[in-house]
């Protein structure tokens, strides 16, 4: 029973953060079909800056409140920043292209990306645990859990409740469903598709960045994070069908409470239990769980 | 038999002479790196032949690390040091694996195919990564290799492995050009462009990528005992994803144009970082990724197709403007 | 003549919707056939059933006598079946040469061959004369995506011919062809066709093309066959006037207006 309570609220807490950091993953593709492995690059960011930021500020003694305001702004100026140069500088000039070439340009965006962490933030790691340790614990079922994982379990159904929302009841969101279903069209109808794609881009890396962001007090901060968000992100999004909001909610979900089973029932199986799930997913159901259908080709 | 070999085959077995004066005469660390070089370089190969069906595998390292990891097994727990041995059995394990691995995986295309191969990649290096018996992330070393019951020592041992390293190399390069080559060869490049017709061409798409699959497990599996051996040791590394995106690094910068093109890459590539880092430690990243970008823009057929339009200068035919239907 | 196609009771739905049903077919060795019918009458949707794209929901193909339903694509190319397409489906970025090449190397592999070399001269020349068959071979060296539409469609039939099968479905071999063109190529096709007895079943939406090349047509309608028989009398027929030949007036005189 005990067991069985952890590996709900951790596998909860898992799946919060697995699906902040990969929601604008699913979102870009969703929209641009664009497969961004540069997304570890943003959550990094939003990380580091996060860290930093709350370094920073802790030292200078100011209220303690203030700290949780350092957090989503560190992960909108991350976002916003990276999400414009990449988008603006290099992307759009490759819209329309092999979505395989596509994977191809953002792992070269990766890959700068990760330098310029350690150039900014060199290769030492940031602990900046104090966000998650001045909000105490509370008991659950004698079990003690920190507060803030709680929190980013709200943050977490926050993002996803207000991202359905505003696709699905808002005039925007309509129109971005217009511009996923048919891009020419939509260009054709006068809608702005450059813009559209702008502002999904920049949101979904600043989403990227939060999920760093949020995440960064709980871990040690340092090289190597951005390969290893990415990859669970993967699972994540492939799991629940690219594309699709809700779809990321269930993977992360199953891959969240897939990894907390393994840590409280078999320890060694933790790195590996997320791929397992991924691949057994999708030899059941070859495009994810949420995935469109193809249409006619000839 | 000799007279089927083509430019390609003919520039790889002169290759066995050349490397051969290459490792008596060039300073040990070079040496050293060529040998390396020709280990990763084969996994590159893997990569390539994938590329050509228009498949690129984000986890080809699962297979370089079956290769190292069957050869540091068989030394830990069974003793077994030899070459010849080694080899066959790292291609026994992969063409296992990648047999019932490729099952599954076959159906996929464009960038399932990639994220697929990645996951699976990745669960080999949680496996290995969790397992304390097998030194977990820090791996473990290999029993230095012997010949046929012949066991070098020294500076002979170093250069007997070297042979044993460039032979092998140059032999899987050699059928690789003949695969590419081959029906099956051409069946794949068909399927890059329009896997439908295929099918209506009256052949299996499916069985072509799952061979191709295989035979790219086999070969990168080489390299990874190849590379194993040289170094004297394996660690999960080997199967993570950065590694395998470095193996698709130089398959696109080198494209799909030669076999030889992935070999000599992997090699320019490794003495590039030795002084990219030495110079700059925390952009070396930052290179590649800033290469890859440039190639992907402006030489999408890879370094190679400037080797390529040099040998034939001229341009493919424009259409005439007055192209007409036949029959007029 | 013996036949070698037989459909019997041929369906097929997506979800509520009715592509196809009650198509009974038969084709006769050698014979050519025409198929007439607006678009969404079900006419690709029968071709896609009989050479195994599509698995039909009910009913059965037979082919010289032999069950083929829901067949692999692949083995019913094998038996000596093939297809051409609306939208030609080549290896765009090959040349023509390469195209016909692929075609004729997969058409000779029966088992897979991996190690020896495909291409030969002897297979080169069997290639330019499948091209010349078609009177193509001047555009062998040229990438498919440089050429004009109609060559497209030449090259499309013509790799649906290497394996020499029996039965020959063309999908619109003519679409998309400028109106004074299109009776040269058709031309061109069948000289091609009668010389190695293929039987041939063709989509077409210009009625003089059927009248011209074809003494027997089928009239799809709403997914089902409306009229079957001698070219003259199905298109005498007043639910064939009516419901298809008017439609296709309609659509010739819009698709006139566009390309003007």
């Amino acid at each position: 029973m005990l067991i069985a309570v952890a590996i709900a609220v951790d596998g909860l807490g898992f799946a919060a953060w697995l699906f902040l950091s990969s929601v604008g993953l699913t979102l870009i593709y969703g929209v641009m079909r664009i497969l961004n492995i540069a997304h570890g690059g943003f959550y990094a960011l939003g990380a580091y800056s996060s860290a930093w930021a709350i370094g920073l500020y802790t030292q200078t003694g100011n209220t303690i409140a203030l700290t949780y305001l350092i957090i989503p702004v560190a992960a909108l100026v991350a976002g916003v920043v990276a999400g414009l140069l990449i988008e603006r500088g290099i992307l759009r000039f490759m819209y329309g292209r092999d979505e395989v070439l596509m994977v191809l340009v953002t792992y070269a965006i990766f890959l700068i990306l990760e330098d310029v962490t350690k150039l900014i933030w060199g290769t030492e790691s940031y602990v900046s645990y104090q966000p998650a340790y001045w909000l105490g614990t509370i008991d659950v079922f004698g079990i003690p859990y920190t507060v803030y994982k709680f929190m980013i379990i709200g943050v977490a159904l926050l993002v996803g409740l207000t991202l359905l929302i505003v696709l699905n009841k808002t005039r925007t969101g309509k129109l971005l469903l217009v511009v996923i279903e048919d891009r020419e069209v939509s260009s054709a109808l006068g809608i702005n598709v450059a813009l559209f794609f702008t502002v999904t881009f920049v949101v979904g890396a600043t989403l990227g960045a939060l999920g760093g962001a949020l995440a960064a007090p709980e871990i040690s901060v340092s090289p190597g994070i951005s390969a290893d968000i990415i990859i669970m992100a993967f699972a994540v999004i492939v799991i629940g069908g690219m594309g699709s909001i809700g779809g990321a909610m269930i993977g992360a979900l199953i891959v969240g409470l897939a990894r907390a089973a393994s840590v409280h029932l078999y320890p060694p199986a933790e790195l590996f239990s997320i791929y397992l799930v991924m691949a057994a997913v999708l030899a059941v159901k070859p495009y994810g769980l949420f995935a469109l259908a193809e249409g006619r080709k000839i | 038999m000799i007279r089927n070999l083509d430019r390609t085959e003919i520039t790889l077995l002169a290759g066995i002479p050349f490397l051969i004066a290459c490792g008596l005469l060039l300073p040990q660390w070079v040496v050293n790196y060529i040998q390396v070089s020709l280990g990763t370089g084969l996994v590159a190969l893997g990569v390539m032949i994938q590329m050509r069906a228009g498949l690129v595998s984000f986890g080809q390292g699962l297979y370089f690390c079956i290769g190292g990891y069957t050869a540091g097994l068989a030394g830990k727990f069974f003793g077994i040091s030899d070459i010849f041995v080694l080899l066959l059995m790292g291609i026994a394990t992969s063409v296992v694996i990648s047999g019932v691995l490729g099952i599954l995986i076959r159906r996929y295309r464009e960038i399932f195919f990639a994220m697929l191969t990645m996951a699976v990649s990745m669960i080999l290096f949680g496996m290995l990564s969790s397992s304390e018996e097998l030194g977990s992330t820090d791996g473990f070393n290999l029993l230095p290799p012997t010949y046929l019951g012949w066991s070098p020592e020294g500076e002979v041992a170093t250069f007997t492995l070297y042979i044993a390293t460039v032979l092998p190399a140059i032999f899987c390069a050699i059928v690789l050009n003949r695969y590419l080559r081959s029906p099956m060869g051409y069946v794949n490049e068909a399927i890059r462009e329009n896997e439908l017709r295929v099918e209506y061409l009256g052949t299996s798409a499916h069985q072509a990528v799952h061979i191709t699959y295989m035979i790219a497990a086999a070969v990168s599996s080489i390299g990874g005992v190849l590379w194993a051996l040289s170094l004297g040791h394996v660690d999960p590394e080997m199967t993570n994803w950065t590694t395998s995106g470095q193996f698709v690094f130089v398959a696109i910068l080198s494209g799909t144009g030669s076999i030889i093109a992935p070999l000599v890459g992997t090699f320019l590539l490794e003495i590039l970082r030795v002084y990219a880092v030495d110079i700059s430690p925390n952009t070396w990243q930052m290179i590649l990724g800033t290469v890859m970008l440039l190639i992907i823009i402006f030489l999408p057929k890879g370094l190679w197709s400037l080797v390529e339009r040099k040998r034939n200068p001229k341009q493919p035919k424009q259409p005439e403007p007055s192209a007409k239907v036949p029959g007029e | 003549m013996t036949t070698i196609l037989e459909t019997k009771n041929l369906e097929r739905t997506f979800g509520a919707v009715v592509a196809a049903s009650d198509i009974n077919i038969t084709i006769k060795e050698g014979e050519i056939l025409g198929v007439i019918g607006s678009n969404g009458a079900g006419k690709t949707t029968f071709v896609n059933m009989v050479t195994g794209y599509l698995t039909p929901s009910s009913g059965q193909i037979l082919y010289r006598g032999q069950d083929i339903t829901g067949k692999p694509t692949r083995e019913i190319t094998k038996l000596g079946i093939c297809r051409s397409f609306q939208i030609p489906q080549l290896f765009l970025e090959l040349s023509v040469i390469d195209n016909a090449l692929i075609a004729l190397t997969i058409a000779k592999q029966t088992r897979p061959v991996l190690l020896r070399p495909a291409i030969d001269e002897k297979l080169r020349a069997e290639a330019m004369e499948v091209l010349a068959r078609f009177g193509i071979e001047q555009w062998a060296e040229q990438e498919i995506t440089t050429l004009p539409q109609g060559v497209r469609k030449l090259v499309d039939i013509a790799m649906a011919t290497v394996s020499k099968p029996d039965l020959l479905f063309l999908d619109e071999p003519t679409s998309g062809v400028s109106a004074d063109e299109k009776m040269e190529i058709m031309r061109v096709l069948i000289d091609a066709l009668k010389s190695t007895n293929t039987a041939v079943l063709f989509i077409e939406h210009d009625m003089e093309i059927v009248e011209t090349f074809s003494p027997r047509v089928a009239a799809f309608y709403e997914g089902t066959i409306l009229a079957d028989g001698p070219t003259a009398e199905v298109l005498a027929n007043d639910k064939v006037r009516e419901y298809v030949i008017g439609g296709e007036f309609h659509r010739k005189a819009t698709s006139e207006e566009a390309v003007s």
